[in-house]
């Protein structure tokens, strides 16, 4: 390939130059809508996707009752040692005793948003809720207790 | 003279360097001892560990099910492909295979990872070599990968969505609507890029016969991906050990000859349009069934070793599994593309300007925590 002259060559550069620079231009003058989001100011509108992992929820319906069985399935899924299920013995009406939950001890600070805990529960009894603002000023803070004080496990839930 | 107990000037005249840990043009906790003779580099010696977690070591206490989500922290960019890489090794020694329509869900998924990898390595080049105004176009695009990203597996960067046996959730209903408004815009964007920087004079004159590796040194040095593919070296796993149904999908191996850094850019950006053509190919046709192929709660391989590769955005993944008949492996070892990449690092960069390095780091792509594991 034989190499372009003195001229020409000064001529391909400034040309190459000016392709890129007319580009910038168009988006310059062609406001489009804007891409990106204004992020603390938009907390009121901000919608994340559904399936968004934030964190590991417990969900509890109107009478104070979740889906736990306290199987512990969970806790062996868990790559990284983030759930802590303590069960306790109940003690049924009719004098027989079942296991269940105490405390669903949840570590925010080691999970990793796996979400293979979410498909490891038989019951559906946890999933992943959209909150992702977690910081707080003391480490202590993120150790969470999911299941909310004096609740129960659904009925029928085996 | 001497800096933490090393001569800087050494005894035949030469000057060392040291260009990071924290250094902005490397992209990430890596360390070079440059030597200079004046401004000419003359040898490079790259100190890694700065950002080693023992992902290896950890996965040896992990179940088989567990030990994939730690991938995704190897080569953060591709970590679709990372974890797809080794539930095909555990689907491998369990002697199944993901289903169907998993199979399609996982090259798609792949190419979009490897398209968002490239489009942030773009960005980044140009970064690196003076041009900020391509960092925004590419990673407006970005954005839109990561949202389709976010809306089926849940998460932007570290996925964790491939599972022994096939994909974790089946696809989210407007995954295809939206994956063909994001190819449409980005074969649009594509000619923009070229605009931009391919043939600008002052981006050919910094990669053009600027760190040259001959197809012997990529050869010896293990290159593989984008980085041997400029030398001429033909290494796409996807073609030449076709995995999870590649060898049903058309596409062209891209070779350059030159092994420059103009190469290895023109490398990559065909292999942008080559992954729009395969989403393109593959996106009408999702075959209906199962998304995931049914295993044991407890998975248990038998004993023996295990061995696959998959081509990521920088080259060739290989993980290595050795079983014992346990419920969690033996010995896991990942063949990672960087670790071999930088390693011709010393070669292409003999003889050139330490402006330079800049532009053969920024082609070779180096991501630092694929290198350390």
């Amino acid at each position: 390939m034989k190499e372009p002259g003195y001229f020409k060559t000064i001529y391909l550069s400034v040309r190459s130059l000016l392709k890129g620079m007319k580009m910038t231009g168009y988006y310059f003058t062609h406001l489009k809508e804007i891409q990106t989001e204004q992020y603390p100011d938009n907390r009121a509108t901000l919608v994340m996707a559904d399936r968004f992992r934030g964190e590991v929820i417990m969900p509890h319906n109107d009478l104070n009752e979740h889906s736990c069985t306290g199987c512990q399935a969970c806790e062996i899924a868990c790559p990284n040692g983030t759930i802590k299920i303590i069960t306790k013995q109940e003690i049924l009406a009719d004098g027989k005793k079942k296991k269940a939950i105490d405390q669903f001890v949840y570590h925010l600070d080691l999970c990793t948003m796996c979400n293979l805990c979410i498909v490891a529960c038989p019951t559906d009894a946890i999933k992943m809720g959209h909150e992702f603002e977690h910081s707080v000023f003391d480490k202590s803070q993120l150790k969470k207790i999911l299941n909310v004080k004096g609740s129960k496990v659904k009925a029928g839930v085996e | 003279m001497s800096l933490m107990g090393q001569d800087v000037l050494t005894e035949d005249g030469l000057f060392m360097v040291n260009i990071g840990p924290q250094h902005p043009s490397t992209h990430g906790v890596l360390h070079l001892k440059v030597w200079l003779d004046g401004e000419t580099i003359v040898k490079i010696q790259p100190h890694l560990g700065y950002i080693h977690r023992s992902i290896e070591k950890m996965s040896e206490n992990l179940s088989y099910r567990n030990f994939i989500f730690a991938t995704s922290r190897m080569d953060y960019l591709s970590a679709h492909i990372n974890n797809e890489a080794c539930a095909l090794t555990v689907e491998k020694g369990l002697g199944i295979q993901a289903t169907p329509r998993a199979k399609v869900i996982r090259i798609i998924m792949a190419e979009l990872t490897r398209l968002a990898s490239h489009q942030l390595w773009w960005g980044c080049t140009g970064l690196d070599l003076g041009a900020v105004t391509p960092f925004f176009y590419a990673f407006r695009d970005r954005e839109a990968i990561n949202g389709i990203m976010e809306e089926t597996c849940g998460a932007r960067l570290t996925m964790n969505y491939m599972v022994p046996g096939g994909v974790m959730y089946d696809l989210h209903p407007n995954f295809q609507k939206h994956t063909k408004d994001v190819m449409a815009s980005i074969k649009k964007n594509l000619a923009d890029y070229d605009n931009l920087l391919t043939g600008n004079v002052i981006f050919e004159m910094r990669t053009k016969g600027v760190g040259v590796l001959s197809k012997e040194d990529a050869i010896s040095f293990g290159c593989t991906g984008p980085t041997a593919r400029a030398s001429g070296v033909s290494c796409d796993i996807r073609k030449l050990f076709p995995y999870s149904g590649y060898e049903n999908v058309q596409f062209d191996e891209i070779l350059a000859t030159g092994g420059d850094c103009y190469d290895r850019y023109m490398c990559r950006m065909a292999e942008m349009r080559q992954s729009v053509n395969i989403i393109e190919q593959l996106i009408d046709t999702i075959p209906e069934g199962d998304f995931q192929e049914k295993t044991k709660a407890v998975i248990k391989l038998p004993k023996g070793e295990f061995y696959q590769r998959v081509e990521t955005a920088r080259g060739e993944l290989g993980v290595y599994i050795v079983s014992d008949g346990a419920a969690s492996p033996y010995r896991v070892k990942y063949r990672s593309p960087g670790f071999s990449n930088l390693s011709a690092l010393s070669q292409m960069a003999q003889g050139v300007k330490i402006g330079d390095l800049v532009a053969i780091m920024a082609t070779i792509d180096l991501v630092i925590p694929d290198i350390d594991r």
